[in-house]
Order: structure tokens, then C-alpha cells, then sequence
């Protein structure tokens, strides 16, 4: 028999629930109010009370209304049907509710249970198999979405029976396996796992060293993130963290995308809902959001359901990366996640850590980073999550709780800058504070040299010390006066310039700039190190500051043209005639 | 509020505070309105049979037998056609001196709308100051605060924008408003002559502050109610929240929660959060637009209020007096409104985008030339056609007195360019160079 218990208390969305028999920490209850049932999460149990947090508003909930326990955490749902779907933080399909307004206690599933799959065994009878392996695969928006063995059972199993190939619905049964004890298992297309548990169906986890394309020249050619890498963003609101994952959510070279909107503009995730259905993947040609999933938690929407949506996106980014995919997962922003922690952390009344966080606020965001990564399946095929979170720092500040838990545990690091953005210089990542620690694993030298070419890192690294001694040079001239310094020295600084304005500033906005594939960055680093590399002859620094703007310009200019167009040719051949006016 | 026939009346209050009082009662609900000793308060904390009730007037001369009377509802508007043109407290009472409404009495503080109902917002809301419509263009169905020191004319510039918007209806909530401020209001929508599609929901400061937090909801149950039964485009303003926020605190303080960052309770996001929100293009043709008001302290926006609210709303627009023209302008640098690239270049003309961002750079490059000044260094020409540029542009396009279409701006901006500058130091697009350069 489940536990029952009976609302003692009630602080906002905290409640305080005698219970009648065993609970467990995280467990998931429902609360009955009027007309309708409110989902609840165990979060502290002391003796008889259990306090749970309710995903939805409490308003006129009484004291001694009844609540039943569920006898298991939170889970998700999971199984073909779910890419493009816009689902909420506790997976609920938010277009299958109906109404403008949400309504309270209306929960909805998230799959489709009389479409019918075209299915294709890959396992057959008489096969050893165990959690994750692939029995069989259905085609999902072109996706081979692989049917596995439930990732809950532990031991090896047999097959004894599968499915022919043919057409089934999610609930159908298409395998029956055994164990060693001979009781018997039948599997559906279906299955759940709790989301605050990683799924770990997986041989190994080595370091990740392939290059994940995302048409961004300041992260691909200066601070690459890799299959399987974690990155973070953090800003100050207004420095163009969202535009910046929009466009990595966009053009990144990935099987699957999935958009965590955590604490979201509503207004902000309607663009991604206006957005992605007409965009193509510039990948595939197909639409963007057939590979995407949205999993959407406006600001507005209960905190205790603000934090799990973080936790419904990783869990579901881990089901498609045990099928052998590549997966790109975007939480915006970790920060408000962050945020709910700390909310519900001072609704129980915790002592306070810094900034009032939660005392384990770093366990908690290192714990969820490690659940990205690149993975080798016991199958021998490779999958991977790659995950970059926005973290947003109080008025930029860097030193704030979240900002540094971060920094410990993600390998790329785009720091957006309020003076970049002041100055409309877009993307506004700081291109000297930001790195890549993939840079220094020599798996992916290797792999990028030959991906690209053989002195790829050695001309990255070589521009990178330009424009370090470029912004060494602006911090000299402020202090000395333009007079003051040799016109070698404008010379450098504008060379850090031109590779500013042409290879770390695009426009997200522009049909053309806005992807820049990497055989074209590859193209453009060289043509502007070679700018930069050429010694040149000026009378006075006025002189060279008026040449570098028309370089600039040009190179501008052939951002927005077609790749080797006409007009990319034409801008070249000016180029060339006006780098030989002042070339030694 | 009369009491009914048969209504419990409790009258042992095992403690006060200065802004809550706790009775033992059954059968209380969440959130359930109740008036102690005729006062209105409402449920905030249950534990057993104790029931914290938050007295919204401050509990002054409240004695241990007061009489509590549960009302059995959450705070509730009574809504129609009727709201237009009056004014109302935070009870949502007249206070003009006007009959009484008649009409629906709905909840406020209702639910959200489920984001894949809602519309992407797409029409513009011309302002005529080009601080706004130039460079942080504001679109209907949007939430944006003004982040202004306490000495700036945010309340004028809020009026302005007001009458110069196309709205169906206005909707003031204000917070915690001087009685001069009240007045002014009223005074500017009685001369302009459009009162009566204005809604006025005001907490003046001489009125208690915990009553402050009921402004809010009831702006925006009256703004849904126009924006979802009547199809109308509603603008609300809200001033101040930051006095909105501290109002939080106190209450949170009084009842002995463990404060969270800046004094503010750990539950500021949400609680902004369900206000902002609020702000909606509803696929029927309504819409709720939210500019409101957060007073900064000296500039900081580190603080928690206008950091949580810089999370929850599309953009900011800082209002800053520029020295060089005496002026009040919108900051270019620091103000921004997300939701503009909706519009610019798409409901305005094509160039907008590319001339926002080159007026905005070469602002900066002035800024830079200032710097240099200030340090005593010699200028460059560039430097000092760029600091002619940053007057001009501040003067005939950025202070908050100019009123001109988006048109003229991007025209008189093309010929400050012209003015003082050669086609490469812009950086536009050659086809819009070709088009409007010289023109």
C-alpha cells in the first residue's frame, strides 16, 4: 500500500504533509485541492512531516487536504515522438493543453499513443543484452531513434523474442527478454528514469576531442568547443547571451538539439517557437525543428518547476546520446536555476551560503556539468552531449557564487563583455578573458589538424598574441597619448583591430554572416594573418589608422558576401590593390 | 466589507507583529482574504491550526480580541467597461469620489498564459523620442523597466510615452507615489484629454506600503480584462516597483523569514516574475505592454531589485543627463530593448538596424575621444569629429525632447554621418551607403 498523508502546513509553495508510512527524499506527491490534483516534490522529511515543494500554485489549499505519495522521484517519459514537441520543465506537452492560460493541475503526456512507427529489429532472438542496448529502431524526423532495453534493469538478459519489422505504436510490445532465472520482461517503445539521476548506459566516457561546428568564428576558430565539451556563457543582461545561444542552437552540427528554457521570457521562448519551425538546418536542409526539443519553463511558472526542467532536458539529452547521437543541449539560463535553488534553500529556512545560495550551490552545478560528455556505448558506437549554460552575474560581476562554480567545472568559457556590447561589438565575447581547454588536449590538436590544416592552433595561438598586444598597446596609448608611442605600435594595434572587426565580430542578424562554415573561417584566418604578418610603411599614425579602417571595411564587406561570389572576388582584388600601397 | 449572516467571527489573536497577525482558525485556505477588526488582510502562512494573516493596513491599535472574519476568496476586482476613466485604491475602491463598479469580480493574480498560445509580439510602439524609437524600439506586448536614479524625470517621460503610444487603454499602477506625482498624472491625461480610456490604480505614500502589493495585481487583472475580453491593445505603467520590492521585504522581515540577497526575500524573482510576466500578445489581437519603473541607488544595478528585474524584462532604458547639452537623454550605451529586432528594419525602414548600431559605435568612439581629453591628451581628427558627431547626435536626436518619427531620425542620423565622417569609418552595408548616404 502507497503512503497517504494530510497538509499540515503551508508557507507559498512549501508544504508541510504528515505522513502514514515510509517517504523518501525527492519522492513526487500529488495534493488534492478542489477541483484539481498539484504534483509536489519531497524536499526535507523530518519525522512524520514530510516538506514538499509544489510545482503549481497553492492558492485556497487547505489544511488536512489529502496527499498521495507516488512512490518514485520525478521522471520522464521517454520513447519515439519527442523531438519537436514544446514540452514544460516537468514534461508536460504544452500543445495539448487548451486554453490561453495554463491551468492548474492539468498534466498532459508528451507522447503520441496511437501514432504508429515504423519499426525495425536490430537484436534478435537468442542476443545477450542489457540496460541500453538497441533492440530495434524507429525513424523520428529522420532520426534512427533506437529502441533500447529499459536503462533501470540491472544483469544481462536474452532476447526470446523481438518484433518483425513492421508498423506499431509506442505501448505495443516489440521485444520479450528473459533473465538467467527465466522471468520474462516485455518491452514497449516506452520507458521512464527519475531526471535527477544521470543515465550511465555507457562502456566509457573518454575526453571528447572532435570539434562541434557551430558558425561562430569567435568560439570555432578562437575558443572551440568540442562533441561532448561543456561551455558557459556569462554576462550581464543586455551583452547577448541569448542571441549568441540561439545561433549555437541553430547552426551547431548536431543530431539533436534540446532548449532548456529555465525561468525564460516568455516572450523569448516564443521566438524559439516562432522561429525554429521555419528555419532550416543549415546541416541537413530539414526543418530545425524536427531535431529540436524545447523544453520550456517561463519566469512566471512555479520556481519548483523552474529548477526540474534543467534536470527533464539532461535526462532527455542522455536518452537520444545513448542511441548513438550527437547531442547539443542549451540551458538559459543556469543562473535562474541557480536562482530556484536559492528560493527554495530560503523557503526551508537553510542558512544562507554566499550571496544567500544555497551551501551546496557548487556541488550541485558540478554534479549536473559531469553528465555532459562524450561517450563510447557498449555497442562500440560513440554519442555525446555537448552542453553550454548561460549564467547571468549580478551587474556583471564575475565573482558571484554561480559564475565561479561554473568556471570550475566548464571547459569553455565565453565571457560577454558590457564594454564589447556598448560598442555594438557583437558577438561581445572578450576574446582575451575567454578560452578553450580543448585547445590543449593534443587528441584534438591532432584532430583538428587534419579536420582543417596541419598549423591551424600555431596560427590561432599566433593571432591570439596580436590581439593581446593589441589591447596592450590601446592600454599605452591611453596612458602616453597617440604621440607618444612608435607607429610600429599603431601599426600592431590595428592589425589586433582588423582581426577584431572581421573575424571575431558577426552578425547574428545577417542571412549571410550569421553562419560561417569552417572551411570559410579557415579561408578568412589565413587572408587576414597574412594582412597581419605583412610589415608595412606609414609617415604617421593618423596615416595608418585610415588605411586599417578601409582594410576593415573591406573585410566587412566580404562577411556579408556570398562565399567566393563575384562580389567576395571583387572585394579581394581590392584587397590586394590597397595592401600594396603601403606592404614594404 | 459587511460581514454575511452565519460567518465564523474569531476573535483570540495569539500574536501581532507590526505587519502580520496569527489566530488559530480551521478551514482556512491559501492566500484567503479576512478582515481583522474591519481591516483587510490576507492568509500568508498556515501551520496547523495557526493562520498567519499579513494586515495589508499595518496592525496599529489591533488588540488580541479583534474580530477576524474569513472571507473565504483570494483578493478579487470587480471588472467592466466601467473601470475606464476612474480612479482606484489598491483595494480596488474608488477614490474619486465616483459611484462604485458594477460588474464581474474575478481573482486577481490569476494564472499564466501557456507560452505556445501565445503570439510573437511584432507591432511597434512609436514614442517619438529616438532614445527609445531609434535605438531600443519598443513593441507592443513587451515588458521594459525605465532604471533611473530617483532625481530623473522618469514619471514624465513615462506620461509622454503614454499619450504618444497607440493604446486602446492605459493602465497606472502606481506604488508607494508621491501625492505630487498623483497629481501630476491626473493632471497631464485630463489635459490631453483621454482620461477616459485611462485606469488609475494608485498607492500614494501616504497611504500604509504593505498596501502596495495588491497595485500590481489589480493593474493587470484590469489590463486582462480589456486585453482578453475586449481584444484591446493595453498599456500598463507601473511606478515604482523598486517601492513595490521593499514592500516585500517588509513583509518578509516582519514575519521572521531568513532574508535573502540585499534584505529582499529568497522568492523576489517569482514574485517579479508573475507581474512582469503579465506582459502579452494574445492570439485574439490583444496585447498587454509593461513599462514600468525601478529606481536605482546611485546607479547600482548590482542590487537585487534591478538585477532580478533585469532577468524578467526585455531590455532596460536608462535615462542619463548628458553634460555636454544640458540635456536628459536615453543612455545608448547602457539601454536596450530585446525585443527590437522584431521590428526594425521589418515594420520600419531597412536601414534602421545598420544605422542604429553605426551611430551607437561611433558614440562610443566619442566617449573614447573623451577619455583621451580628459586625460590631456592631444586629439586626432578623428577624434574630434567624433565628439562633433556625439553632441549633434544627442542634441537633435537623443534627449528626450526631440519628438520626430523613426523616419527622420534615420534621416537627420545619415546626415550627422555625412557630416562628419567618410563612408568607411561607418561601416553600413554598401547598398544602404549607396541609397541614403548624401540624400
Amino acid at each position: 500500500m502507497s503512503t497517504t498523508g494530510k497538509v499540515k502546513g503551508i508557507i507559498s509553495n512549501l508544504v508541510i504533509v504528515e505522513v502514514d508510512g515510509p517517504v523518501s527524499q525527492n519522492e513526487i506527491c500529488y495534493i488534492e485541492t478542489g477541483d484539481a490534483k498539484l504534483m509536489a516534490e519531497v524536499i526535507k522529511i523530518i519525522g512524520v512531516n514530510a516538506y514538499v515543494q509544489v510545482f503549481e500554485s497553492t492558492r485556497g489549499l487547505t489544511v488536512g487536504s489529502n496527499v498521495e505519495f507516488a512512490g518514485h522521484m520525478l521522471e520522464v517519459t521517454l520513447g519515439p515522438g519527442l523531438l519537436s514537441r514544446n514540452l514544460d520543465g516537468l514534461e508536460n506537452d504544452l500543445d495539448k493543453m487548451e486554453g490561453v492560460f495554463l491551468r492548474r493541475g492539468e498534466y498532459t503526456f508528451p507522447l503520441d499513443e496511437n501514432k504508429l512507427w515504423d519499426f525495425k529489429p536490430l537484436a534478435k532472438a537468442g542476443d545477450t543484452v542489457e540496460a541500453g542496448s538497441w533492440l530495434g529502431e524507429v525513424d523520428e524526423n529522420a532520426q534512427s531513434h533506437k529502441i533500447m532495453v529499459p536503462f533501470v534493469i540491472e544483469g544481462s538478459y536474452t532476447v526470446k523474442s523481438i518484433a518483425k519489422e513492421g508498423q506499431y505504436k509506442i505501448f505495443d510490445t516489440i521485444a520479450v527478454i528473459v533473465d538467467a532465472q527465466g522471468k520474462e520482461l516485455q518491452i514497449n517503445m516506452v520507458q521512464k528514469w527519475p531526471v535527477k539521476k544521470a543515465i550511465t548506459c555507457y562502456k566509457e566516457k573518454p575526453r571528447p576531442y572532435r570539434l562541434l561546428e557551430t558558425g561562430v568564428r569567435i568560439i570555432d576558430t578562437a575558443n572551440p568547443i568540442v562533441e561532448g565539451g561543456t561551455g558557459f556563457i556569462p554576462g550581464p543582461f543586455g551583452t547577448g547571451k541569448t542571441v549568441l545561444q540561439h545561433a549555437i542552437s541553430k547552426q551547431a552540427d548536431a543530431n539533436i538539439v534540446i532548449m532548456a528554457a529555465c525561468g525564460e521570457r516568455a516572450n523569448e521562448v516564443v521566438e524559439i517557437f516562432v522561429e525554429f519551425p521555419e528555419l532550416e538546418d543549415p546541416h541537413t536542409g530539414r526543418k530545425l525543428m524536427e531535431r529540436t526539443i524545447i523544453v520550456a519553463n517561463t519566469s512566471n511558472m512555479p520556481v519548483a518547476a523552474r529548477e526540474a526542467s534543467v534536470y527533464t532536458a539532461m535526462t532527455i539529452a542522455e536518452y537520444y546520446r545513448s542511441m548513438g547521437l550527437k547531442v547539443v543541449l542549451m540551458a538559459d539560463s543556469t543562473s535562474r536555476w541557480a536562482q530556484a535553488l536559492r528560493e527554495m534553500s530560503n523557503r526551508l529556512e537553510e542558512l544562507p551560503g554566499p550571496d544567500a545560495f544555497p551551501m551546496d550551490l557548487s556541488a550541485i552545478i558540478a554534479n549536473f556539468y559531469a553528465r555532459a560528455g562524450f561517450v563510447h556505448l557498449n555497442n562500440g558506437a560513440t554519442g555525446s552531449i555537448t552542453f553550454i549554460g548561460t549564467v547571468s552575474p549580478a551587474g556583471g560581476n564575475l565573482k558571484e557564487p554561480v559564475t565561479e562554480s561554473t568556471k570550475k567545472v566548464a571547459r569553455c568559457f565565453y565571457a560577454l563583455e558590457q564594454r564589447r556590447a556598448d560598442s555594438k561589438r557583437y558577438p561581445a565575447v572578450n576574446p582575451i578573458e575567454s578560452y578553450s581547454k580543448y585547445i590543449e588536449y593534443p587528441e584534438f590538436e591532432e584532430y583538428i589538424s587534419t579536420l582543417i590544416a596541419p598549423d591551424w592552433i600555431a596560427k590561432v595561438n599566433e593571432m591570439k598574441t596580436l590581439l593581446q598586444r593589441g589591447k596592450e598597446i590601446q592600454e599605452q596609448i591611453n596612458i602616453l597619448g597617440d604621440d607618444s608611442v612608435p607607429i610600429d605600435y599603431h601599426v600592431t594595434f590595428w592589425k589586433s583591430e582588423l582581426i577584431d572587426f572581421v573575424i571575431l565580430q558577426q552578425d547574428a542578424f545577417d542571412k549571410i554572416d550569421a553562419v560561417c562554415p569552417i572551411e570559410r573561417q579557415n579561408f578568412m584566418l589565413n587572408l587576414i594573418m597574412d594582412v597581419c604578418r605583412a610589415d608595412y610603411q606609414f609617415n604617421n599614425f593618423v596615416d595608418v589608422m585610415d588605411y586599417f579602417k578601409r582594410i576593415i571595411n573591406i573585410g566587412k564587406q566580404m562577411n556579408y558576401a556570398e562565399f567566393q561570389s563575384d562580389d567576395f572576388k571583387k572585394y579581394i582584388q581590392q584587397l590586394n590593390e590597397l595592401l600594396a600601397e603601403h606592404q614594404v | 466589507m459587511a460581514t454575511k449572516a452565519f460567518q465564523k467571527i474569531y476573535t483570540k489573536i495569539t500574536q501581532v507583529t507590526k505587519a502580520t497577525c496569527t489566530l488559530k482558525a480551521a478551514g482556512v485556505g491559501n492566500e484567503e482574504l479576512a478582515t481583522v477588526n474591519g481591516k483587510l488582510a490576507q492568509v500568508v502562512k498556515i501551520m496547523g491550526d495557526e493562520i498567519t494573516l499579513q494586515v495589508f493596513e499595518g496592525t496599529e491599535g489591533i488588540p488580541t480580541n479583534a474580530e477576524v472574519i474569513f472571507l473565504g476568496k483570494a483578493p478579487t476586482l470587480k471588472v467592466s467597461e466601467q473601470l475606464a476613466g476612474r480612479f482606484f485604491n489598491a483595494f480596488g475602491e474608488p477614490i474619486d469620489g465616483g459611484p462604485e463598479i458594477e460588474g464581474e469580480d474575478r481573482e486577481i493574480g490569476g494564472p499564466s498564459v501557456n507560452p505556445v498560445r501565445r503570439l510573437q509580439p511584432s507591432e511597434l510602439i512609436a514614442t517619438g523620442i529616438a532614445g527609445i524609437d531609434l535605438n531600443n524600439s519598443l513593441v507592443s506586448g513587451q515588458k521594459i523597466p525605465f532604471f533611473a536614479d530617483p532625481d530623473q524625470p522618469f514619471n514624465q517621460v513615462m506620461a509622454n510615452v503614454a499619450l504618444r503610444a497607440k493604446a486602446d487603454k492605459i493602465i497606472l499602477g502606481g506604488m508607494g507615489l508621491t501625492n505630487d506625482d498623483y497629481l501630476y498624472f491626473k493632471n497631464v491625461f485630463n489635459n490631453a484629454g483621454v482620461l477616459d480610456r485611462i485606469v488609475s490604480f494608485v498607492n500614494t505614500t501616504e497611504n500604509p506600503p504593505v498596501e502596495r502589493l495588491l497595485i500590481p495585481d489589480m493593474v493587470l487583472t484590469a489590463a486582462e480584462y480589456f486585453a482578453v475580453d475586449h481584444n484591446q491593445k493595453v498599456l500598463v505603467l507601473l511606478t515604482d516597483m523598486t517601492l513595490y520590492a521593499d514592500a516585500l521585504s517588509i513583509v518578509s522581515n516582519r514575519m521572521d523569514q531568513i532574508p535573502s540577497k540585499d534584505s529582499m526575500p529568497g522568492s523576489l524573482y517569482s514574485d517579479l516574475a508573475k507581474i512582469y510576466e503579465k506582459a502579452v500578445q494574445f492570439p485574439a489581437g490583444g496585447s498587454i505592454t509593461i513599462i514600468a519603473v525601478t529606481t536605482l541607488s546611485g546607479g547600482d544595478i548590482t542590487n537585487a531589485v534591478p538585477d532580478n528585474t533585469g532577468y524578467i524584462t526585455e531590455g532596460q532604458l536608462f535615462l542619463r543627463r548628458d553634460s555636454d547639452i544640458g540635456k536628459v537623454i536615453v543612455d545608448p550605451f547602457r539601454s536596450l530593448s530585446r525585443l527590437k529586432q522584431l521590428v526594425i528594419g521589418k515594420k520600419t525602414r531597412e536601414d534602421h538596424p545598420q544605422v542604429m548600431n553605426a551611430a551607437v559605435r561611433l558614440y562610443a568612439d566619442a566617449a573614447n575621444a573623451k577619455t583621451k581629453l580628459e586625460n590631456g591628451f592631444d586629439l586626432t581628427n578623428y577624434d574630434e569629429r567624433a565628439l562633433s558627431f556625439a553632441k549633434d547626435y544627442s542634441e537633435t536626436i537623443l534627449a528626450i525632447d526631440v519628438n520626430i518619427g523613426t523616419e527622420e531620425m534615420l534621416n537627420e542620423t545619415w546626415k550627422l554621418f555625412s557630416r562628419y565622417f567618410r563612408v568607411e569609418e561607418v561601416n553600413i552595408k554598401q547598398e544602404f551607403v549607396g541609397k541614403y548616404w548624401n540624400q
